[in-house]
């Protein structure tokens, strides 16, 4: 934690930390702690006055069928990303691991999607399966597939999980790749001699000395769904049709922004506070034991 | 081994190039339909290869922007978004590498409160305190400008604590002899431990400049001004209105533009990404 | 030029823990002075009290006639080589020697005879323009110490600098430092845990165990008359043969004034195969166990046999085996033989019970 050999002096380190004490008070801790406070506020209509309502605002909320529906949503939404995503990701890194010639450019032409920013994700995907232009809808529509998102629930749902996915693949690629050149080629070989076959090999080896990798990345990929999907959320669909595609952090932002309700903002805010904890909590807790293999 | 030779390296390769072409392919469209004539893309019948309208859209799009009301080149929302990253990304590894040495150097009360109060900021995403950071910036009178669009992002425990465990590796003796050379504090901050950061302040810089550059949700929050917008909310206000109206052509040069400065970032420093990606996950 | 006193210093750290527990040394000007021990006797943590590096939390540290307790290190004019060097990995050999004078404001024209001077007496000069990366071991230990060198200190303090070289370049480069202190004649101190460095090298050998000082002196002097057993098996290779006897047997044999004697020594080199029994000497009976030629002499292990002649030991203290016989040249016995050794009177160093005392005989 610290440095056996210290500087003495009285004022200095004060000042070293004073910018970002400063930020963090004024951007994060102030603003956290008005969004408790608001949480159990209401204002009336007018905004004229505010009156202290204890929980109110979080039993309204729960009493809202279309807050679980959001909680379901987002969960799922999550699940589908990360499994997608994964699985593809684990796919090519599994190949590219292999000795081939040109791996390096593999590499290179696969990683740059993580550079796309979550607006343009959504821009991106929407332009290509938009009902009516996209090049891909003349295939579906080709195929017989009634293709519309913009007013098909579960298609809009569909397009949100596909294009988060996608741009994920790219930061679960690489993290897959470390883990795997952090296998001993020994321990392959060892199974080899063994008599496992390629396939048996990664099911039995690879795949389980990868699991921490795995896990770790469920959780950055899951926080990924919650987060970053405003964005692509925000340029593709608005949320909509209906709420199909709103996830719990859009919603603090729609009710907010648009509804004006800023109690029940607030107080989804805090939960969405307490939920992220609870995921830091579990990545920071499997970060120690990452060394279990 | 042995098997790998032959057909399994062929399945390999068909694999790699399947999941390049899955990668590649919307930005593969949006290139094309940058370069073609919008009536062609609203009656859905843009072709696959690149049309003759390169020059022209990219132009009108840097310099002049839509044709709507409210156009904006795009090239000064690229100038915003440029100065919004280097200010969020130079601001956070500079703050944070003078906290990370007072922690890790220093001695003094509240040592570990302050190291707490800077760490516990992961779990405050910008995203769960939204319009009370707003507000404050608004109050601030912050609102449409630079400082309003960077400061609140400029905390970084990521970063602390990468300085820090760095720190952590740098030879106690190496402190010695400085302090033995006549170095004090802040000599040896300067002389010794930024020039040994370097690798690490590079690497960090890549992903927080990508970081900065693809801010969606806090420009969306504080910028009202056109001129102030940044190219990823340029992007948004561009599709506002009635599909039948949108200038497809300029969304997607914007599209494109938006992406070439952090992916020429991504190729052109490969080896700092990856490591910065790594290292500010540990 | 200065002497450097250290009066009763003591470490004791928060926990309670006693690193250094009253340490007395006078170093004298121009005086090579080793610190000896073990790991984790305290000789580390005196040097870099010395150096300023660590509180002193009792006693006085003396430089030059002035007490430097609550002297920053920088202001006690000092050099220091470490064991890792230290060296500042992003500068060339030149500004890593230049480094100390700079901060200290001293002229770049001044600077550059310094460090071209010192180069040149470590053979250093062509490799000025290089980052510490491109050197061998051995060459950054020259810049390390010609880092020292060109701050021209009142005082060297080097902190085991050659316990990270191979052993061939650990010898050539201890003669460099015993010829370039000889030149320079700048009072140094120097810490390591190898003995034959510390003879070598020393003027004065200070021998250190458990935070305390075993014993001051010429190396020879101490080799010749250690102070305390811990001292005789830590110094000398391969380590003094220690017996644990019986006081009456001692005071029969060995006359009167070795009447609190509890422990016999004798050192490998002085035993000579023989069947004669010298005059107040001591003869051991040995089964031959192993044997170990290295050239110029021979080491036989020995088992002590049961009956031996003069002197007995205590039943049980002394394991078989436990006697080192060093004789010159090739000639040795086979192993299985049974074999006489001696040790004449004067060589034979006699210690109370406990180890901490000699016993004059």
């Amino acid at each position: 934690m610290q440095k056996q050999p210290i500087f003495r002096s009285k004022l200095l380190p004060y000042a070293l930390v004073a910018p970002q004490l400063a930020i963090v008070l004024i951007f994060f801790y102030w603003p956290a702690l008005q969004a408790v406070i608001q949480s159990f506020l209401l204002q009336d209509a007018f905004g004229l006055s505010t009156s202290f309502v204890w929980f109110e605002n979080y039993v309204e909320l729960f009493s809202e069928p279309a807050y679980f529906e959001t909680i379901v949503r987002t969960f799922f939404f999550s699940f589908a990303i990360a499994a997608s995503s994964l699985s593809v990701a684990l796919l090519l890194a599994v190949m590219a691991d292999k000795p081939l010639r040109g791996g390096a450019i593999y590499r290179t032409l696969l990683i740059w999607p993580y550079a796309v920013a979550p607006p343009v994700v959504g821009v991106l995907w929407v332009f290509m399966l938009h009902p009516s232009l996209g090049v891909l809808s003349r295939y579906l529509r080709a195929a017989g597939i009634e293709w519309n998102p913009l007013l098909d629930g579960d298609q809009a749902a569909t397009l949100v999980i596909l294009a988060a996915a996608w741009k994920q693949i790219s930061y679960n690629f690489l993290f897959f790749l470390a883990g795997l050149a952090a296998i001993p080629k020994s321990v392959l070989e060892a199974a080899a001699i063994d008599g496992a076959r390629p396939m048996r090999r990664f099911w039995t080896v690879t795949f389980p000395l990868l699991s921490p990798t795995i896990f770790f990345l469920l959780v950055v990929n899951i926080v990924y769904a919650f987060f970053d999907t405003f964005g692509i959320i925000d340029t593709m669909t608005r949320g909509g049709p209906g709420k199909s595609t709103e996830t719990l952090v859009y919603k603090v932002y729609n009710d907010g922004l648009i509804g004006g309700n800023l109690g029940s903002s607030a107080a989804q805010s805090v939960i969405l506070m307490i939920m992220v904890i609870v995921l830091t909590g579990i990545q920071f807790r499997f970060v120690e034991r990452k060394v279990t293999y | 081994m042995v098997e790998q030779e032959g057909f399994r390296r062929y399945v390999a390769h068909i694999i790699l190039w399947i999941g390049i072409a899955i990668v590649a392919f919307p930005v593969y469209v949006a290139f094309v339909a940058s370069t073609q004539d919008n009536a062609l893309i609203a009656n859905g019948q843009m072709s696959l290869l690149p049309g003759g309208h390169f020059f022209e859209v990219y132009y009108q799009t840097i310099f002049v922007g839509t044709s709507g009301t409210t156009r904006e080149p795009v090239g000064n929302m690229m100038l915003n978004s440029l100065v919004m990253a280097l200010m969020v990304a130079v601001g956070k590894i500079a703050i944070s590498i003078i906290s990370a040495y007072a922690i890790v150097y220093f001695r003094f009360p509240l040592r570990m409160p302050i190291f707490w109060l800077i760490f516990i900021t992961l779990m405050l995403p910008v995203e769960v305190r939204i319009y009370p950071t707003y507000k404050i910036v608004a109050d601030l009178h912050m609102l449409d400008s630079y400082a309003g669009l960077s400061l609140p992002l400029i905390a970084s425990a990521t970063a602390t604590l990468l300085f820090r465990q760095f720190f952590m590796t740098v030879p106690d003796e190496l402190l010695e002899a400085s302090r033995i050379d006549g170095a004090g504090p802040l000599r040896f901050f300067w002389d010794t431990l930024l020039p040994l950061s370097r690798t690490n302040m590079a690497a960090l810089f890549v992903i927080l400049f990508i970081l900065g550059w693809n801010q969606y949700l806090w420009p969306l929050l504080i910028t009202t001004r056109d001129d102030m917008q940044t190219i990823q909310i340029g992007i948004r206000k561009m599709m506002t209105t009635n599909d039948a109206l949108t200038e497809w052509p300029i969304v997607m040069a914007t599209a494109v533009l938006a992406m070439l400065p952090p992916v020429f970032v991504v190729v052109a420093m490969q080896k700092l990404f990856v490591r910065g990606l790594v290292e500010t996950e540990k | 030029m200065a002497n450097v006193t250290l009066r009763n210093v003591r470490k004791t750290y928060t926990g309670g823990f006693e690193a250094i527990k009253g340490v007395n040394v006078d170093v004298g000007d121009g005086q090579f002075c080793v610190l000896v021990g073990p790991s984790g006797c305290g000789k580390s943590t005196l040097l870099r009290m010395v150096a300023g590096l660590e509180t002193v939390t009792g006693g006085e540290i003396d430089i030059g006639g002035k007490v430097v307790n609550q002297v920053e290190p920088a202001d006690r004019d000092i050099a220091m080589v470490f064991q890792n060097y230290a060296l500042y990995p992003h500068m060339s050999v030149f500004n890593n020697m230049a480094y100390g004078l700079r901060n200290r404001g001293m002229k770049e024209a001044e600077i550059k005879t310094r460090v071209e001077e010192a180069a040149r007496v470590l053979e250093l000069s062509a490799m000025l323009e290089r980052k510490p990366r491109q050197l061998s071991g051995g060459q950054r230990q020259r810049v390390a110490m010609g880092r020292a060198i060109v701050r021209q200190p009142k005082v060297f303090l080097f902190d085991e600098p050659l316990s990270n070289l191979d052993a061939k370049l650990r010898i050539a480069m201890r003669v460099e430092i015993r010829k370039l202190q000889r030149r320079l004649n700048v009072t140094s101190i120097y810490v390591t845990h190898d003995q034959l460095e510390a003879m070598t090298l020393a003027d004065i050998l200070v021998v250190m165990n458990g935070g305390q000082v075993e014993q001051i002196g010429n190396p020879l002097a101490i080799y010749e008359k250690p102070a305390t057993t811990f001292v005789a098996s830590f110094i000398g290779a391969p380590p003094m043969n220690l017996m644990a006897t019986r006081a009456d047997e001692i005071k029969s044999q060995l006359g009167g004034s070795a009447g609190d004697a509890g422990i016999l020594g004798i050192r490998p080199e002085d035993f000579v195969i023989t069947d004669q029994t010298p005059a107040g000497g001591v003869a051991l009976s040995l089964t031959v166990e192993a044997i170990e030629r290295v050239g110029a002499e021979t080491f036989v292990y020995g088992a002590r046999a049961e009956e031996e002649q003069h002197v007995a030991a205590t039943p049980g203290e002394l394991p078989p085996g436990e006697i080192i016989v060093r004789i010159p040249g090739t000639e040795a016995p086979a192993i299985g033989e049974k074999i006489r050794v001696a040790a004449v009177r004067s060589k034979l160093h006699l210690f109370s019970g406990d180890g901490r005392k000699r016993v004059e005989a």
